[in-house]
């Protein structure tokens, strides 16, 4: 086990010092992501502006949801880039290369690139949850940092828990679908507004099948000490971020499947 | 043949759009996806609509309407260059294009609006059936495409939708000129694609946007792109004013393309193919 993190450190070290060879296009590319994503927020405070609440809710508890979105997603997103692209490593018959090797597969893909460009989104994100932490006026407290520490790190391994499922769908497709987006891209999107404005079908599919509510909004509402407009006790919130680690045990558990069911390419 | 002769244009936009026409596996999976995405903005929009003390300047029919629009044509906005004429530029192999007796400017336009066709049909019409006919039958009606808010509301729309192609079109080969310019780096196509996706009301409808930005956001040029084609399709502007809105439509497409003519004719004359 330890052999592995060293291993993957080994990779993230070569895939980090590839890029930074690039520094011009790396800082370009990393002030281009935070323009892209800092008009989504631009969008929502827009949207404040016009309508003046969003059904109770206030700008600055949104911006605590839509901050922890942001870093998760930061995250997830620049560690499983080996996933992402791995119908064209299916394709090429590439997986075969990966096989042969005595470790994990699922670590070698991801060792495959992890890319600094989601920085851009990162420091925009961090940035969103200092200001919203001042508008919402949260009282921090170890306990509740800790929550916040937990709530990313259950939703990093959430989303790359929904990449490997992506991955391990291209064994019998051989290419990485676009459906997959609706739940990694459309439910980041979705996941950075509070729960209750959504349809009930809605909010149990994305509490029960995908739990994002649970590494997003409850935990949200614990941090800012608020009572669920739909009753949902508050001790709950601190323990939801667990259901990010069981979603990845189980994509795991489906990919190991998906590994034996593999035919190769044959190119 | 000279230059000028219309013919190998209009060949070389029928054989791209006949290619981009294969990917309809691709074009499946993306329109579940688009249609998670209406449905989630609508729900966002619907609860600020719900909950709002103020009459917003855009009735919540209408921005329905709105989003759906924007689903079905969001491949149309220049946020996407050709990766062909990218890789054209990175590897110098532009110069190739450069021997050909045509035009270069007419030569990427052409290629462009081929590029934002293709793909725009074939989300257009299946988003559309989708938001009219099927959202209904799965219990999710009130969320529904509303039809046009007029015959002539619905004809002017398909102009402005066609004039909505011409105008990102323009704007593209106007990026093409920058990527000669960064020799194919990113950040030309992506700072006016953000802006694009930002004033053209893709994130949120522009008539949203506080009011004191509204006359700039209707000035510039991406206004054409969604917002003024939607403002006819739903009756926010009515058939009177849609002559004003193509008017912007066209007015824009020909200042970039003279834009654009300048900026490939400045950068081809500084322009040093490397290679070997």
């Amino acid at each position: 086990m330890l052999d592995a993190f060293r291993l993957y450190l080994r990779y993230a070290a070569i895939s980090i010092r590839g890029q930074l060879q690039y520094r011009a296009s790396f800082a370009l590319q990393t002030v281009g992501h935070l323009v892209t994503t800092a008009i989504e927020f631009l969008g929502i405070w827009a949207l404040f502006e016009r309508f003046g609440s969003l059904a109770g809710w206030r700008l600055g508890e949104v911006a605590l949801f839509y901050g922890i979105a942001d870093v998760t997603f930061a995250f997830s997103d620049s560690l499983s880039r080996g996933l992402d692209n791995f119908g064209a490593t299916v394709k090429a018959g590439d997986f075969d290369r990966i096989l042969l090797r005595p470790r994990s597969t699922i670590l070698q893909l991801l060792g495959e690139e992890l890319t600094l460009k989601r920085v851009g989104r990162l420091t925009q994100g961090a940035v969103v949850l200092i200001w919203a932490s001042r508008a919402a006026d949260i009282d921090w407290s170890i306990g509740k940092a800790a929550l916040l520490a937990a709530s990313i790190a259950g939703g990093v391994c959430l989303f790359i828990g929904l990449n490997v499922l992506q991955a391990t769908s291209a064994f019998w497709t051989t290419e990485t679908l676009e459906i997959w987006n609706a739940f990694t891209f459309g439910g980041n999107y979705a996941s950075q507004y509070p729960l209750p404005i959504y349809r009930p079908w809605f909010r149990r599919f994305f509490t029960f099948v995908v739990p994002l509510a649970c590494i997003n909004y409850l935990p949200g509402i614990a941090i800012l000490g608020r009572p669920d407009p739909l009753g949902v006790p508050i001790v709950a919130g601190w323990l939801a971020p667990l259901a990010g680690a069981l979603f990845l045990g189980i994509s795991l558990a489906i990919w190991r499947f998906g590994v034996r069911h593999y035919l190769s390419t044959g190119s | 043949m000279s230059p000028t002769d219309a013919r190998p244009y209009r060949a070389l936009a029928a054989t791209r759009f006949r290619a981009l026409l294969q990917y309809r596996g691709a074009a499946l999976g993306g329109l579940f996806t688009q249609t998670f995405f209406g449905l989630v903005r609508i729900m966002i929009l619907a609860a600020f609509y719900r909950a709002s003390a103020v009459v917003p300047p855009l009735p919540f029919e209408a921005a329905v309407a709105y989003v759906w629009l924007g689903q079905a044509v969001f491949l149309l906005f220049p946020w996407t260059v050709d990766p062909d004429i990218r890789m054209l530029v990175r590897s110098g192999n532009v110069a190739y294009e450069l021997c050909r007796p045509l035009d270069l400017h007419t030569l990427w336009l052409v290629r462009t609006i081929a590029m934002r066709t293709a793909p725009v049909l074939l989300r257009l019409v299946p988003m559309m059936i989708i938001a009219f006919a099927v959202l209904p039958a799965v219990g999710l009606g009130e969320w529904r495409m509303p039809a046009p808010a007029s015959a002539a509301a619905g004809a002017l729309w398909l102009a402005s939708f066609a004039g909505a192609v011409l105008l990102s079109s323009a704007m593209t080969v106007v990026i093409y000129a920058g990527l000669l310019w960064t020799v194919g780096g990113e950040g030309v196509p992506v700072l006016v694609g953000t802006l694009a996706v930002l004033a053209g009301g893709l994130i949120i409808p522009l008539p949203l946007f506080p009011d004191w930005a509204q006359p700039v956001l209707i000035a510039l040029p991406f206004a054409g792109l969604l917002d003024l084609p939607a403002r006819i399709y739903t009756g926010v502007l009515a058939p009177s004013g849609a002559a004003a809105a193509l008017g912007h439509q066209l007015v824009w497409t020909g200042v970039l393309i003279v834009l654009g003519r300048w900026l490939l004719a400045r950068q081809l004359h500084r322009i040093v193919v490397q290679g070997g």
